[in-house]
């Protein structure tokens, strides 16, 4: 028997619209934001979701997905979520939000939504600075890292230490699943794939707060052609940021 | 239907919200909307409903942003302080065209301020309770009952005009037990549907985008302007006012909430000496009433502001006021309430064809200067 | 062998296709400027495409379509 095979091996997911994203040439934002839309489309939930978009790079990737999304002020995307989950239960929540966005002006709703056991999922970029608004000192930001708000590298003296995010959440009960990975490199693409589609799993499983987040690159405040910019997250991010699973309470099973 | 029932006004509110089909209620704890949110804590989830306290007023106004972009009737309340918080949120959904109804149990400010009932909050609640270019419906109880009938008044404006609507009352009006007949409960799954919420496609339609950005000049003015069409019609449709003993009168006050419970008393006192004085008692506060100020130029002499602040609807009243009569203001702030003598002084001066501006004076007032 | 195809709509021209081919089959045309001003990937031999599918794996543009 032959069946038909496929022609596609890989093609735009129909989690994506046919729009052009607004990322920058060689930003990973754009390689998340697909594994984001291929993951909700793989477990046939695109007629079930609603994202939220951030205030930063991703600000209006709610025209870049096909499922139905709100667009939420800087921070508040976890209690945007919150409510939209609280009204319908039956439907698949993920914020996607960058550094600034989750862990400096929206820290609070963050742990919040965490700590509550909010049954979303968070998609957390971290590229250690601020794209849009032009390359400022990030919460995440490196020890030394040089930034337009660090001109001389950032003194932790003065502008205090990084937040680790997925350590820090670790801690606490409502969380179901913590994990860091990148997209760096073919199999971490296919490494933080299958972590999406786990948090959206726990997720419609009922198990509480999921976050994945993700490693990814900023070329252009960084100042550095999009291949050396992979360079630098390896050499410097992942050894300040490790990758892995922090908290997944299915682990053992 | 028809029986009533002692009530104090935060608890008369809350439960006719959930008449009105509200069964999603987010806020943080401030004084003096306590028993509002208490009595949600425990009547809510026997309802089917959620309440849930935020851990900010921030995250409140913004988890009603999201149950509100999924279609539900859904509320928060707060007093003055945790207003300014929401503002960001109420801004939002200006931006986004989302209904949700926000309580402000006003108390006295800037600041910390005080506990104490107060009407500080107008010029916030009608000109700015976020930033840009767009306003909310308010409405202003002074009765219990009212605190229960403009609940569900609020949820229907919001909902017909795609936009917040504020109830603006105070401790004093929050916290007194009136008698009140509840209005009939609504089944929430008997509202109509709202076909831009956003409830996941099911893969039978376009996706709904709920978004306030519009980064184009020109999209961001075509929006602004498409709201402001629906302001005028707000406007020109939506303004109430009560009217007491206006038709002879020859000094009309203007007052609302809990300050023209004190006019009333005044105006019975200034009666009884046969001046001819009556009352017009804004119930939106936007859109404001202008229509019921302009009539009731034909027939006056004088119009009397009365606040529980420094002076802020007064400028309403003089932008409503036509044929050059004089708008005079009498008020106290901070959480004191005027006393009905205080006013009556204020009534005769007004009629006396002085114009003022008087802060609280109280015992030259008292002594009848 | 498989059939890689570049939007030319899509690609913004960043090179991380190019770093990430094995087979080294994947270039930057020059001779060509899209509408964004970018000179897209190309893949330039078809028959010795493996479909390991690296180039469209770090495509952030999801520009690439491989067909077998």
């Amino acid at each position: 028997m032959t069946a038909e095979k496929n022609p596609i091996l890989f093609g735009r997911t129909a989690g994506l619209s046919e729009k052009v994203n607004n990322f920058c040439p060689g930003c990973l934002h754009g390689i998340a934001q697909r594994l984001v839309a291929e993951s909700i489309d793989r477990l046939g939930l695109i007629g079930q979701t609603v994202g939220i978009t951030p205030v930063g790079c991703a600000v209006i990737a709610y025209e870049f997905y096909s499922c139905d999304m709100v667009q939420a002020a800087h921070g508040r995307a976890p209690a945007v979520a919150t409510g939209l989950k609280r009204a319908r239960p039956e439907n698949t929540i993920f914020t996607y939000q960058g550094d600034g966005d989750l862990a400096s002006i929206g820290m609070a709703e963050t742990i919040h939504a965490a700590t509550r056991g909010e049954n979303i999922t968070v998609i957390f970029i971290n590229n250690a600075i601020y794209g849009m608004t032009g390359g400022q000192l990030a919460p995440t930001s490196l020890p030394g890292q040089i930034t337009q708000t660090s001109p001389y590298g950032r003194d932790v003296k003065v502008a205090g230490n990084p937040i680790r995010v997925c350590e820090l959440l670790s801690s606490l009960d409502g969380v179901a699943l913590a994990q860091r990975v990148t997209v760096n490199s073919p199999s971490n693409v296919r490494k933080a794939g299958k972590a999406i589609r786990k948090a959206f799993e726990y997720q419609n499983e009922g198990l509480g707060f999921t976050i994945v987040e993700i490693l990814t690159t900023c070329p252009t405040n960084w100042g550095l052609a999009p291949n050396k910019a992979l360079g630098w997250l390896e050499d410097n991010l992942i050894p300040y940021y490790p990758l892995g699973v922090y908290k997944d309470i299915k682990a053992g099973e | 239907m028809g029986e009533k029932i002692l009530m104090k006004g935060n608890e008369a509110l809350a439960e006719a919200a959930i008449r009105a089909g509200c069964r999603h209620f987010f806020g943080y704890p401030i004084t003096p909307q306590s028993e509002l949110a208490a009595y949600m804590a425990k009547y809510l989830p026997k309802a089917g409903g959620v309440y849930l306290q935020a851990e900010s007023e921030v995250a409140a106004i913004n988890m009603v942003y999201g149950a509100s972009a999924a279609g539900v009737r859904v509320m928060t309340s707060s007093s003055s302080p945790g207003i300014s918080l929401k503002g960001e949120g109420i801004s939002y959904m200006i931006g986004a065209d989302l209904p949700g109804l926000i309580v402000n149990i006003n108390r006295g400010g800037p600041g910390l301020g005080s506990i104490q009932p107060s009407q500080a909050d107008y010029w916030m609640a009608t000109r700015a309770t976020g930033h840009g270019d767009g306003q909310i419906i308010v409405l202003a109880p002074s009765t219990v009952q009212e605190m229960a009938d403009y609940a569900r008044l609020a949820f229907e404006l919001g909902d017909r005009y795609r936009m917040p609507a504020m109830i603006l009352a105070d401790g004093l009006l929050g916290q007194m037990m009136e008698p009140v007949e509840l209005p009939e409960p609504i089944d929430p799954k008997s509202l109509p549907a709202k076909d831009w919420a956003v409830t996941g496609t099911q893969g039978k339609r376009k996706n709904n985008k709920v978004n306030s950005l519009r980064l184009a000049a020109q999209d961001l003015e075509d929006a602004v302007l498409e709201r402001y069409a629906r302001y005028q019609t707000i406007k020109e449709t939506e303004q109430l006012a009560q009217l007491e003993l206006v038709d002879d009168a020859e000094v009309v006050v203007v007052a609302y909430g809990a300050a023209s419970r004190i006019v009333r008393s005044a105006i019975m006192l200034a009666r009884e000496e046969g001046i001819k004085v009556g009352m017009i008692r804004p119930i939106t506060l936007w859109p404001f009433p202008t229509q019921a100020i302009q009539a009731a130029c034909k027939t006056a002499k004088a119009f009397l502001t009365v606040e529980l602040n420094t002076g802020q609807m007064v400028d309403d009243v003089r932008l409503a006021v036509t044929q050059g009569l004089p708008v005079s203001f009498f008020g106290h702030s901070g959480g004191v309430v005027p006393t009905p003598t205080e006013v009556l002084v204020a009534i005769k001066k007004a009629l006396a064809g002085e114009l003022f501006h008087i802060l609280p004076f109280r015992s030259k007032l008292e002594a009848g200067d | 062998m498989a059939k890689v195809t570049v939007s030319i709509e899509y690609c913004k021209g960043c090179g991380l296709c190019v770093q990430f081919c094995d087979q080294e089959i994947m270039q930057l045309n020059t001779e060509v400027i899209t509408q964004k001003g970018y000179h897209p990937a190309h893949c330039v031999d078809q028959e010795s495409c493996n479909a390991c599918l690296n180039c469209a794996m770090m495509c952030p543009d999801v520009a690439i379509t491989i067909e077998r």
